[in-house]
């Protein structure tokens, strides 16, 4: 079968209207008689509800009030578990918990009756702390406060440390903050509901079909009576994988006793306060390494924190638990994964989905282990890279090439790091000498206040107190669904050929800016032999689209648009088997024939359902085999500065060289690394979530700090291609691998340019401070004390320093 | 989302002296400058309710001018973007320039004004230290006449003024002996921020004959970003011995701080390691930085110590 | 109410002196102006005031009395995309799509003052204007692009 779209970066199939203003989000929708509908949340993270109450001062009769007793159906959102109620009727679990609904003409009244709504809470004591979590002192979730945990054992991690064999031990502790997704448009849905007609809403989503499910629990509805329609989506990240069907509920309720359309749009600051972000993370390492460098055993401790609800933390964690241990070799690993309940709002998808937390120890890690050996970082690694026919810890035989080695290869030599490595710590080291000289010297007194030998050998105008640093990471992510999960799935896509000659892909996949219809056109315009011109995306709205799984797990493009593939082919073989197409056509033949056999027959479709790969064996139970189709394999490196006066740490260059199996659409796939590194960039020094009570302190884009324009570097992007037999074309997932390198490749370059034993996501200058200059034991400090940096990584665990309360 | 507005009025007298007179009659009226403060505390549904007196068309609080002196008259209602492309600010006042650049981004610079960010008051504020180390003054005027006062003396305490009610900051003074022409003369009329390269933070530095100044800025990230700790000194040197110094930092204290502790410990000394420690401990005695949700007091304290050396040796 | 030229028509605007310019605008149909925070931090709701980038957010209806005001929805004429919008278009400058219009009026902004950028000055242009998606260095090559357009 011909290719000729693949590898074209065919523009943006809905750009157009992107930059006219032209596309139309939920919130550019209002139509007649809508009500603005806003949310009475929890003013503390656990408690009893003891009274509701309104004030007088509003006229509550013109206003529509939603409260637990007003649900047609189960107050549950249906999800893996159904621990979540939609609203909090007797006790809250966390802060900003939903509780009551309110819904007015006019969206200023709505929030102003918002605010007077005041909701008596007699508190219960609440656990924000993995630790405080784990000590089961206090129960707030469950028997045990753990939604859940994995245990994946390869060979016998006790008996090699027992063994009494000539290795070396190094132990870490490693933990990340939450995430916010941080996606420029809010969460937002419009609905309109009532019992004879049944419920449609309309909105900012990733998984339609995910929303469908929980409304048709939440109003007692059969499936053909809820309809959920996708609008423009201004971003996701995960964010808008699970937490929709909240939004979505809350406005049908009210659409629903309103007997109104009723839009929610959320404000910035609720947005970030209340909705999902990145599980927190905590991961131990005892790593065995035997003298000449080998991986010998592995041992990891995994918890990650999943705030009040259940949510998709068993599957963050089993995505997490299984990349924990990394591309690398090694006989003996244990991986002992949990996730554990505390008062925080329910932390969520968000893009890598648990593997940046465990990718992010683990590299950080396997430098430490490096020099603890006495090897280069690249040394270490080359000396345990997985490769073909190799075994993963949870018993995945490696079928597919695989070239760690020439990725690294590759990346080093496009960002120079050998020779920047070398330099850097020579320059460094001069210029530690020389901060030290010019502080006990005298003034030259030629108007400057240094000797001018402070500024010999200052290359490139560099200031005298910066240190520069170049670090890498070496990772996989795998695409799709994990072990059965695809086939449980059992996603459908389907191809029409309309009564126009135009052909049209019906998917539930959704277009959130990664490129889903363009990838989709081009895919089955490839298939076709026609132009991604002549094919339309149907807008996902589960009344006319299959369930073709959720957008979510890099699997869009791989799996989805393999249905795409084979359904565009069958309505092809269709029209050639029914002899209105020769085998060897042109473009306008083919719309000729579409449209000769829809007036014939009526109807011109095909619909493919995923079957696995053969060969592919999961156990459920034991959690082993094959976890995934395929994986991206990756090495980034990041070169940093990092200025010791203000400890202020800035990304100066970035390459990021994957094989990620085939690129569907350059441009496309660039911009996904891109934006996908420059989500890593802010995780790992940026965005840091302050806690307060059990709720995000500084839920404003002002205190909440993304990088801008000025934060990030050239972002350097490299492909390299081996087909994946069972990819479109050939291509693997993307979406997320790009999110697991950035962080430990900045933090091996931080620690290389400042010696410091950098472990503790996000590296906020306020910490880099503290671990280069810790606070001297005596009142007054000296002024002139200049931080020394530390050469040795230390393998003693580090206590948490992020819930602020 | 704005609240409901029933409770606001945002008026627009023809001139400043209708302004004036509006706020006079009114007591407890608000002037309304260029916006990017008042309507984000507006749309978190802080700002209180009443009568706000937009300055949009007092022309007379516009303009840069010259003065007797040869010193420079800044109206309050400049905005940044005309702060950065102001040849005659340029060719003196560079620290004023940096700061302006350091604000927001342009959006905010284009509707942003210098008065505004005088008035706000925020101790985090990136002019005030710039303003400070040049030894501005204020021209302030209501209905009943007009007085100038010295910004050092301006903020008494944190978002306490030397402003009475119906008062405005009309004028910004900048007098021409704290002038410090760059290098190379002025930069014409097109101003761009010598950006350094990535790996030099961003240090503005002008320099002309002995006299130096320095402005640097440090938050979050590089841009759209509130303070952390901003220092804004100027120093002239007459052999080895410091002639004469201007040291002014904010963000670590609930205004902005005229070092002049630290200043007197150098001025007339040899800039050397000792003066520089001295410098430094008066500096930390003159600041009260706080814990609050951008940074740690530790961190600014330390922070504040290293921009000084810097400034001091550089 | 004020009068303003809205997209080079003369046009009055209804509502509070106070109201945002950024919901006066969307209710009279230029929904091309879209709400990321409501604090003039993301610059989504950009748009040009007599010429000058501002975030629409902040600005006060009264503010607009006799402006021009320039949306993302005035930026095309009838015939055609502006080289910024083509750019965008076909430099993948946009992906989801929330921030393009205020990032195509700020590289707008930015050309129509500077046609020869460097990189620092293309950085700082664009400084105001959140980008999740993107990591800014299709919309840096976006700008690129419009820059050798225009020349």
């Amino acid at each position: 079968m011909d290719v000729p779209q693949v590898g074209r970066s065919v523009l943006r199939k809905e750009g157009r209207a992107k930059v006219t203003g032209q596309a139309m989000y939920v919130d550019d929708v209002s139509p007649a008689g809508m009500l603005h509908g806003v949310t009475v949340r929890s003013p503390a993270a656990r408690g009893r509800i003891a009274a509701i109450r309104f004030d007088p001062v509003i006229p509550w009769d013109e206003f529509v009030v939603v409260t637990a007793a007003d649900i047609p159906g189960k107050n549950v959102v249906k999800l893996i578990l159904e621990d979540q109620p939609y609203l909090a009727h007797d006790v809250v679990n966390h802060r900003e918990e939903p509780i009551a609904l309110v819904a007015h003409r006019d969206r200023a009244r709505a929030e102003e009756a918002r605010r007077h709504v005041t909701v008596e809470i007699e508190p219960l004591p609440p656990v924000f702390t993995i630790d405080d979590a784990l000590a089961a002192r206090e129960i707030v979730w469950g028997t045990d406060n753990v939604f859940k945990r994995y245990m994946v054992q390869k060979g016998d991690v006790d008996a090699a440390f027992a063994g009494g064999g000539d290795v070396i031990v190094v132990e870490g502790e490693y933990e990340t903050g939450a995430q916010e997704q941080l996606y420029i448009e809010p969460n937002g849905m419009l609905a309109v509901a009532d019992p004879v007609h049944g419920v449609t809403v309309w909105g900012s989503m990733q998984c339609p079909y995910y929303i469908h499910k929980a409304l048709a629990g939440l109003f007692d509805l059969p499936p053909e009576r809820v309809r959920v329609v996708q609008m423009e989506t201004g971003g996701g990240f995960g964010g808008k994988e699970e937490f929709p069907s909240v939004i979505a509920g809350h406005a049908a309720l009210l659409a629903w006793k309103a007997g109104r359309p009723v839009k929610m749009i959320y404000g910035r600051d609720e947005d970030m306060a209340a909705t999902t972000k990145r599980h927190p993370s905590r991961t131990r390492h005892r790593t065995a390494v035997s003298r000449d460098g080998r991986l010998v055993a592995m041992d990891v401790e995994f918890t990650i924190d999943g705030g009040a609800y259940c949510t998709l933390s068993p599957v963050v964690l089993s995505r997490g638990t299984i990349h924990a241990a990394g591309p690398y070799s090694c006989p003996n690993v244990r991986v002992r994964a949990r996730a554990v309940a505390t008062n925080a709002p329910p932390h969520g998808a968000f893009r890598g989905f648990g593997a940046p937390q465990s990718l992010f120890a683990l590299e950080r890690h396997m430098d430490r282990v490096a020099a603890a050996v006495g090897l280069t970082p690249e040394a270490f690694r080359r000396k345990n890279f997985v490769t073909f026919g190799d075994t993963l810890a949870v018993g995945q035989t490696i079928k597919e090439p695989v070239d760690m080695g020439g990725l690294l290869d590759r990346a080093f030599d496009v960002s120079g790091y050998r020779d920047k490595r070398d330099r850097f710590t020579r320059e460094n080291a001069a210029a530690e000498q020389r901060e030290r000289a010019s502080r006990v010297s005298h003034a030259d007194g030629a108007g400057h206040g240094a000797p001018a030998s402070a500024r010999a050998g200052e290359s490139e105008g560099r200031s005298p107190s910066v240190r520069k640093g170049i670090g890498f990471a070496a990772f996989f992510h795998g695409a799709g669904f994990t072990g059965s999960g695809e086939v449980h799935l059992k996603s459908v896509a389907t191809v029409e050929g309309t009564i126009d000659g135009v052909v049209r892909v019906l998917a539930g996949s959704t277009e959130i800016g990664q490129g889903t219809n363009t990838i989709f056109s081009q895919i089955a315009a490839g298939a076709l032999g026609i132009d991604p011109d002549d094919v339309d995306i149907a807008q996902p709205d589960t009344a006319v689209v299959p369930d073709s799984g959720p957008t979510v797990a890099s699997r869009t493009c791989m799996v989805v648009g393999r249905l795409v593939e084979t359904a565009a082919l069958g309505i092809r073989h269709t029209l050639v088997d029914a002899g209105f197409l020769p085998s060897v056509y042109t473009r306008g033949e083919f719309q000729t024939a579409c449209r000769r056999y829809v007036e014939t027959f009526g109807t011109l479709r095909a619909s493919s359902q995923y079957t696995p790969p053969s060969g592919l064996v999961w156990d459920d139970e034991k959690y082993l085999g094959d976890a995934y189709g395929t994986y991206g394999w990756a090495v980034y490196v990041a070169e940093v500065s990092v200025d010791t006066a203000t400890w202020e740490t800035r990304v100066d260059d970035f390459v990021a060289v994957q094989e990620i199996g085939r690129v569907i659409n350059p441009t496309l796939a660039t911009g996904q690394i891109e934006g996908g590194v420059a989500q890593g960039i802010g995780w790992a020094l940026y965005e840091d979530v302050v806690w307060r009570e059990g709720r995000m302190a500084n839920s404003q884009m002002t205190n909440y700090i993304m990088p801008t324009s000025m934060d990030v570097p050239d972002i350097r992007v490299y492909f390299e291609e081996v087909p994946y037999p069972h990819g479109p074309s050939g291509a693997k997932g993307i979406g997320e691998l790009p999110m697991d390198g950035p962080a430990p490749a900045i933090f091996n370059a931080v620690a290389h340019a400042t010696g410091a034993d950098v472990t503790h996501l996000p590296l906020t200058p306020e910490r880099l401070m503290d671990l280069l200059s810790p606070p001297e034991p005596v009142a007054s400090a000296d002024p002139s004390s200049k931080p020394v940096a530390s050469a040795q990584p230390s393998s003693k665990p580090v206590a948490s320093a992020f819930r602020r309360n | 989302m704005t609240p409901v507005l029933d409770g606001y009025q945002l008026v627009t007298p023809a001139s400043l002296s209708e302004a004036l007179a509006d706020l006079a009659a009114h007591p407890g009226a608000r002037p309304f400058a260029g916006g990017t403060d008042l309507m984000v505390v507006l749309e978190a549904g802080h700002l209180s309710p009443g009568r706000y007196v937009s300055l949009a068309k007092c022309a007379e609080l516009r303009g840069i001018e010259r003065t007797g002196d040869g010193g420079l008259s800044i109206g309050a209602l400049t905005t940044y973007t005309e702060i950065r492309q102001s040849a005659a600010i340029a060719d003196g006042f560079a620290m004023l320039q940096a700061a302006a650049a350091e604000t927001g981004g342009v959006a905010t610079q284009n509707r942003g004004t210098i008065g505004g960010n005088i008035a706000n008051a925020s101790p985090a504020a990136d002019t005030p230290p710039a303003l400070l180390a040049y030894d501005a003054e204020l021209e302030l005027v209501s209905s009943s006449g007009a007085r100038r006062v010295p910004y050092a003396a301006f903020h008494r305490g944190y978002k306490q003024m030397d402003l009475v009610p119906g008062e405005l900051i009309a004028r910004i003074h900048l007098p021409a002996r704290t002038a410090i022409p760059p290098e190379g003369g002025n930069h014409g009329d097109r101003v761009e921020e010598p950006l350094a390269p990535a790996s030099v933070p961003v240090v503005s530095a002008f320099r002309r004959n002995a006299w130096r100044d320095y402005y640097r800025k440090v938050g979050p990230r590089r841009a759209q970003a509130i303070s952390k700790v901003c220092l804004a000194g100027s120093i002239r040197m007459e052999g080895a011995g410091v002639a004469d110094v201007r040291i002014a930092i904010g963000a670590v204290a609930p205004t902005v701080v005229r070092a002049t502790a630290a200043e007197q410990a150098l001025r007339g000394r040899a800039l050397d390691a000792d003066a520089i420690a001295a410098a430094e401990r008066a500096l930390v005695e003159a600041i009260a930085p706080i814990d609050d949700i951008r940074s740690t007091a530790r961190y600014r304290s330390r922070v504040a110590v290293n921009l000084l050396r810097e400034f001091l040796r550089s | 109410m004020i009068t303003c030229t809205l997209n080079g028509k003369r046009t009055p605007l209804e509502g509070h002196p106070m109201a945002r310019l950024l919901d006066v605008l969307r209710a009279s149909g230029m929904t091309g102006v879209k709400e990321g925070c409501g604090e003039g931090e993301c610059g989504a709701c950009a748009v040009l005031l007599d010429g000058a980038l501002v975030n629409s957010c902040l600005t006060p209806l009264a503010h607009a009395e006799d402006a021009a005001i320039t949306t993302i929805e005035g930026v095309a004429t009838e015939a055609r995309l502006h080289a910024v919008q083509e750019s965008f278009l076909e430099c993948g400058g946009a992906q989801c799509g929330i921030c393009t219009p205020g990032m195509v009026l700020a590289a707008y902004a930015l050309l129509s003052r500077n046609a020869d950028p460097t990189d620092e000055e293309v950085r700082m242009a664009l400084a105001g204007n959140l980008c999740r998606c993107t990591g800014y260095m299709r919309i840096f090559a976006s700008v690129y692009d419009a820059v050798r357009k225009l020349t």
